[in-house]
């Protein structure tokens, strides 16, 4: 681009995209086929990783960021933003990331943690970060430090909505609380939350997180996402539920229909028939390693 | 007067409050039916290919193309641009596109996200300069000889305007500043 006054990496111009990725469905993917594929079915955005979370949790051992090389491949091959996963607190893999031109970078618990105590300072990037909440406490630390969108952790790579949902529901219950708080009750909540006062008494007055809020882990079928933007988040990402199903493009169009109609049971229905097996779930109690209580 | 706002997908809940404060009636509008109600339309940015997608399978492609037929003021921003323009390039193949003004637009054309950016823009018949947020932003190749242009950055038009149709490759509901959106209600008052 010529010269002419501007700035990028504003926060406006990071949150924007974020606002821009609402109502819509951002999908995982391993190759440049399942990311073509993803694009034909809507999609707004794809999560390059080499493998999807049910892949990773079955492997075991220490998930990485993917090859530069595989993340390069998808991005030439779509037209949509596309996203890569760091590890947690690892600031080299996301300078990495931002230098290969990512337009979103996950700082995600699906991939073994980097730093026990510290998350990324994400406000060191011109690119823009989401990151992973179980509750309104984690949600809030991580916009402190720069985070431009709040996705629910759920329990990536199960197909069970179960944690997304009750981690959807303890963010905005919370957030509903807090709005209903007098001013010397936000102290309390601070230091009950962990979170800078200052983001708590904006969520008071707002009844709003300062930052979108999506849905992620264990959606794998329309009527999960309808549940999900029912419960208030604003957009749905989809890891294993998709290309770990028996026939991925139709549920993808179907899911991104449920997401944009997911106030009409109707159109649900409609979308819902003939889809194939989805992928197989697995139940909370049976898994070894539950991947939401990565990060602090 | 009642505006719509297409709400297949993208920041169309930041143009509905955008209207809001300028106390004008703002509905979602998701099929042909929500459309037949309103009395002009904005298209949101978000994904273009996924609002293509979806401005199809949910019947409202046609039910447009009627409406702007019938002089139906619409402001496209962004994602709206690329669907309103004549020509799309670096789109899908496939990519569905509405002709209803005469530009050709490039996907992207400034650039990935970490080029997305901020400028202060001179628009024509404004006071004052004007925050133009542009991301992952349109890029427009050329116009039609009927096609007004009302801002450039850089020598490129990011504001156009032909007969009922207003188009921004920026997005003026993420600014904080309604004149764009009050633009375009005095267009709709005037139709």
């Amino acid at each position: 681009m010529d010269e002419f006054n501007h700035d990028t990496g504003t926060r406006l111009v990071k949150r924007g995209l974020a606002e821009m990725l609402k109502g819509g469905v951002i999908m995982d993917v391993v190759d440049s086929d399942q990311a073509k594929i993803a694009e034909d079915s809507g999609a707004t955005a794809v999560m390059a990783l080499e493998r999807v979370p049910a892949d990773i949790r079955r492997d075991g051992g220490v998930a990485r960021m993917s090859d530069p090389e595989m993340i390069e491949e998808i991005k030439n091959a779509v037209t949509i933003p596309v996203m890569a996963k760091a590890r947690i607190g690892h600031f080299a893999e996301a300078q990495i990331l931002q230098s290969i031109g990512v337009d979103y970078i996950d700082e995600s618990e699906v991939l073994t943690p980097a730093d026990e105590a510290h998350h990324i300072d994400k406000w060191k990037f011109d690119a823009p970060f989401v990151c992973g909440a179980t509750n309104l406490g984690e949600a809030l630390r991580r916009i402190s430090e720069g985070a431009c969108l709040i996705r629910s952790k759920g329990e990536a790579g199960t197909g069970n909505i179960v944690e997304a949902v009750r981690h959807l529901r303890s963010i905005l219950g919370d957030i509903a609380k807090i709005s209903q708080a007098d001013s010397a009750e936000l102290f309390d909540w601070a230091k009950r939350l962990q979170a800078p006062l200052p983001l708590v008494q904006e969520v008071s007055q707002t009844a709003e997180l300062p930052v979108p809020i999506f849905c992620a882990g264990g959606i794998a079928t329309p009527a999960d996402a309808s549940l999900v933007m029912q419960l208030g988040a604003q957009a749905v990402f989809v890891g294993s539920g998709i290309f770990k199903s028996e026939d991925p493009a139709p549920r993808a169009r179907a899911i991104v229909e449920a997401t944009t109609n997911y106030l009409d049971p109707s159109i649900i229905a409609k979308v819902s028939r003939k889809l194939g097996e989805p992928m197989t779930g697995i139940e909370m109690d049976s898994i070894e390693t539950r991947l939401a209580e990565r990060g602090w | 007067m009642k505006v719509g706002v297409l709400a297949l997908q993208g920041a169309f809940n930041l143009h509905i409050q955008a209207l809001e404060r300028l106390d004008v009636e703002a509905t979602e509008v998701k099929s042909p039916e929500n459309l037949n109600s309103v009395e002009a339309l904005i298209i949101p940015g978000g994904e273009s290919t996924t609002m293509s997608f979806l401005i199809e399978s949910s019947g409202i492609f046609d039910a447009l193309r009627k409406s702007s037929d019938n002089g139906m003021p619409i402001l496209g921003t962004c994602a709206g641009m690329i669907l309103l323009s004549s020509k799309i390039i670096d789109g899908r193949s496939d990519q569905k596109h509405l002709s209803l003004i005469d530009i050709e637009t490039r996907r992207n054309g400034y650039g990935r996200q970490i080029d997305s950016f901020e400028s202060d823009l001179s628009i024509e018949g404004f006071d004052g300069s004007f925050r133009g947020v542009f991301i992952r932003a349109p890029l427009v190749e050329k116009v039609g000889s009927k096609v007004e242009v009302l801002s450039q950055v850089n020598g490129r038009p990011v504001m156009c305007k032909q007969g009922s149709v207003l188009v921004t490759s920026f997005h003026p509901e993420l600014a904080d500043d309604d004149r764009i959106h009050a633009e375009f209600l005095e267009m709709l008052s005037k139709s």
